[in-house]
């Protein structure tokens, strides 16, 4: 049932993407270009998620555990570090070069674009490096 | 006007796919996670993480299949920039603990301290990128 539940939340999130206009980049950027002709559409995207994940999370405070698991594995608090501002900046410098992130990534690899596969083939591997080489000790 | 709406009610579907994760699994859906993880020898969830983004990839044919056209996606840049930009986005995700999804969607409505710092960040060095980019012609 966990699987079928990952599998459904999946879809969904591919379905909100595709129609949200986040998988095209030249959107992407254009939101990103406030000091160009910007394209204030896409703050509509991150407003909509958030008010609605909010609603999940104050369900899920609710509750003592989730539908299909013992347990909530939600990320333990840490206090900001240099490590959580510099991954940012450096996340944001690439998605503003490429009007790409990981979820829309992914999800147009659908599409069967060259250029979708170079993007996730590269981000796989800058992952891969990081966490080879770069992951804190915790 | 035309895209808030299809915008507002794809991020509504968004919140949605993270409050399911959330309710049904106790996970938090943050996308660089569910990929990197996938990469991580004997990290447990290995078939969760496989199962979303499985989901994921079928959901630009879901909107094929309930609106008859593909999403738009518009790729412009060029091989080495698309290359240099993954890297940065694969290394930095993973360094900074998450991306749109994992500290945006569901970081903020955590009203997280770090989520809103890192979405602080990177929107800010995402939109200096896109305006130096353009001041210097790069494509």
């Amino acid at each position: 049932m966990r699987v079928l539940a990952a599998l459904v939340a999946g879809l969904v999130f591919g379905l909100g993407l595709s129609l949200s206009g986040m998988l095209d980049p030249v959107r992407v950027r254009g939101f990103l270009d406030i000091a160009g002709a910007w394209d204030a559409s896409l703050a509509f995207v991150l407003g909509g998620a958030v008010a609605v994940s909010a609603i999940g999370i104050q369900i899920a405070r609710r509750l003592t555990r989730p539908v299909f698991d013992t347990a909530f594995h939600l990320p333990a608090t840490h206090p900001v570090d240099a490590r959580l501002i510099a991954g940012s900046a450096i996340f944001g410098i690439g998605w503003g070069m490429a009007g790409l992130c990981p979820g829309p990534a992914i999800a147009t690899l659908a599409l069967g674009l060259g250029p979708s596969v170079l993007f996730v083939a590269a981000m796989i591997t800058g992952m891969i490096l990081h966490d080879r080489f770069f992951a804190s000790e915790t | 006007m035309t895209d808030y709406l299809p915008a507002l009610m794809g991020g509504a579907l968004i919140g949605l796919s993270a409050a399911l994760y959330l309710l049904l699994t106790g996970r938090v859906a943050g996308i660089s996670g569910l990929v990197g993880r996938l990469f991580q020898p004997g990290r447990p969830g290995l078939s969760l993480n496989l199962a979303f983004l499985i989901g994921l990839l079928a959901g630009p044919i879901l909107y094929l299949a309930l609106s008859g056209a593909w999403p738009q996606v518009r790729i412009e840049a060029s091989p080495w920039l698309l290359g240099l930009a993954g890297l940065l986005v694969g290394f930095g995700s993973r360094m900074g603990s998450g991306c749109t999804s994992g500290h945006g969607v569901v970081g903020l409505a955590r009203l997280s301290g770090r989520s809103i710092v890192a979405v602080l960040t990177f929107m800010a060095t995402a939109i200096m990128t896109v305006f130096l980019m353009r001041l210097g012609g790069v494509s």
